[in-house]
């Protein structure tokens, strides 16, 4: 990873993604491997390469019957800032994250969203170079959603270096530059954004039509399935576009009511890739026999 | 919203890990002393009560019957043992309900996670059960006031013995709390070792009443050292040689604390 990006590390459930945090973080023992955060090898400057590092957790993690100012005060003070700036921060965080109204009150009473807002006011409030975020946006609403993909925005555009770790496809390619996946604690791939983004090949639309429909209407060059009486699935490979199916709709006098991608491009992706990495393992395997295969006839000979 | 100059000082810089540790040291122990504030209903009165009702029934009621023990009034005699009762019971409840709960509400991983040394955490609760047990030992030598003449014949040894204990049952508790998974774990050793270890450890009778094989089990006890060092120093005698107990206390604050540090540093209860 470069100084300076926005990394998306993604991957389904149970991939890995919390170990990794949890080794660069040391709250996990690795087994094997080096991890270096801005030169600071962590088995030997742990605590320089920790220095550098703020986390938001994907569990909540607060002190639930600390006040919310102190809880702010009292991380910066972890990280050696002194009491009189600690207090100063935490202002500026607490009201980044739109919570100073609430800085009295104790972390217990403050909604889901809220808490993961006050985390990320935490994570910030030593002002680290790396900023790490474990599924930042899991379980909150589209609004306070879109509030924190603001902020991490605007924090990065200043310099911060952020880890990003989802399930959504949609935010990694919205927020992040490059991108790997992790599967099984493998990495099965490193790239920018735009390069993973483009091996999605097909996108799978959901039409709603006005009408109501007994089987799924034939549109030739386009596989076209019946989700219910008044939906439809249409499969667009990338060269193919839209134009053509909205012209064979109209020849059809079809009416189409609102359109939108089926979740989860993720899942497509992840699927894509899992499948080539597959692929390549029998492929490798196969060569393999008919080496040895091949070997044996030569010895046989 | 961001004040990019405050922000990210990207000259790279080796952190200066002193400052950190002392700050952060600071910041545990004012966090551990308004934790013990906060819940003054919890931390610093009940102790009070107990050890009035105790100065009550077994100095007052019982103690008058009794008549003397180890030279002494019987509530006299028992009055160090009780404030060393008190200090033993709270310096280890405060580490180990601070310490466990941070492990089960997770706010522990904030100190995990920060470049503070593991010496400066364990010094910094265990200040904070050093602070709650001094605080108890005060209200309870003030309680006992009431029901006895105190006084402090070697006033560096009480306060030295004193200081000592605190910091042996903070360790000790810290050491709990890192072993412990549920609430069960954290009552077990109170109930089971700690509660049986005071009670015969000298706080309500002189180890002379004892026969000679008993004298010498109880001899085991390492709470009896600690309650008679004390016991010299409020009254001027003891059950025991000083420099003894001495040195049994100091291999217990040495001997916890290199356990503790060993623990942590091998992530032993608190990483996977």
């Amino acid at each position: 990873m470069q100084e300076g990006d926005f990394f998306a590390l993604l991957g389904p459930n149970g991939a890995g993604k919390t170990t990794v945090i949890g080794i660069v973080t040391s709250l996990v023992n690795k087994t094997s491997g080096t991890v270096s955060v801005f030169g600071h090898n962590m088995d030997e400057q742990c605590e320089a390469a920790k220095a550098c590092i703020g986390i938001v957790p994907q569990e909540v993690n607060l002190n639930m019957f600390e006040k919310n100012e102190n809880i702010l005060i009292n991380q910066a003070g972890y990280y050696g800032v002194p009491r009189s700036i600690a207090k100063k921060r935490a202002e500026k965080y607490l009201k980044a994250v739109h919570l100073w109204d609430r800085r009295d009150d104790i972390a217990r009473n403050l909604s889901g969203g809220m808490k993961r807002r006050l985390m990320i006011a935490r994570a910030l409030v030593h002002e680290p170079r790396l900023l790490i975020l474990d599924e930042p946006t899991a379980g909150v609403d589209i609004e306070i959603r879109r509030s924190m993909w603001e902020l991490m925005r605007e924090i990065n555009n200043i310099g911060m270096t952020i880890i990003l770790t989802t399930h959504y496809l949609e935010e990694a390619e919205s927020l992040c530059r490059n991108i790997a996946i992790i599967d099984e604690g493998k990495l099965i791939e490193n790239d920018a954004m735009a390069n993973v983004v483009s091996k999605l090949q097909r996108e799978v639309f959901v039409l709603t039509m006005r009408d109501f429909m007994q089987s799924p209407p034939v549109i030739e060059g386009y596989e076209v399935r019946l989700r219910n009486n008044y939906e439809i699935e249409v499969e667009v490979a990338k060269d193919q576009g839209l134009n053509g199916l909205f012209n064979a709709i109209s020849n059809q006098s079809l009416h189409v009511s609102s359109m939108r991608t089926r979740s989860n491009r993720l899942e497509e992706l992840f699927m894509r890739l899992v499948e080539n990495k597959n692929l390549n393992i029998k492929i490798s395997q196969q060569s393999k026999v008919t080496d040895s295969a091949g070997i044996a006839q030569e010895k046989s000979n | 919203m961001f004040d990019g100059n405050t922000l990210l000082d990207k000259t790279p810089k080796k952190p200066d890990l002193i400052q950190i540790n002392l700050v952060g040291l600071r910041t545990i122990v004012t966090k551990e002393v308004r934790r013990v504030l906060r819940i003054w209903v919890q931390t610093i009165v009940p102790p009070a009560i107990t050890m009035t009702l105790y100065f009550i029934i077994f100095g007052s009621l019982i103690g008058s019957r009794i008549g003397e023990m180890g030279g002494v009034p019987y509530t006299t005699f028992i009055a160090p043992g009780l404030i060393m009762m008190s200090v033993i019971t709270n310096s280890f409840g405060n580490v180990v309900s601070s310490f466990f709960s941070g492990k089960l509400q997770l706010n522990l991983e904030e100190l995990l996670v920060s470049p503070l040394d593991f010496t400066t955490i364990i010094i910094g609760y265990v200040a904070g059960g050093v602070a709650r047990g001094l605080a108890v030992a005060a209200l309870v030598t003030i309680v006992a006031s009431f029901f006895t003449d105190l006084s402090v014949v070697y006033p560096l040894v009480t306060i030295s013995v004193v200081i000592l204990t605190a910091i042996v049952f903070s360790l000790a508790g810290l050491l709990n709390a890192i072993f412990a998974n549920s609430f069960d774990d954290i009552s077990i050793i109170p109930t089971f070792v700690l509660a049986p270890l005071t009670y015969l450890g000298g706080v309500f009778f002189s180890i002379t009443l004892l026969s000679p094989f008993w004298q010498k089990v109880a001899l085991a006890n390492p709470i009896l050292y600690m309650v008679n060092a004390f016991r010299y120093g409020m009254l001027g005698s003891s059950d025991i040689p000083l420099s003894t107990a001495f040195i049994i206390i100091l291999v217990a604050v040495f001997g916890l604390f290199g356990l503790a540090l060993f623990l942590l540093r091998r992530g032993i209860g608190i990483r996977t």
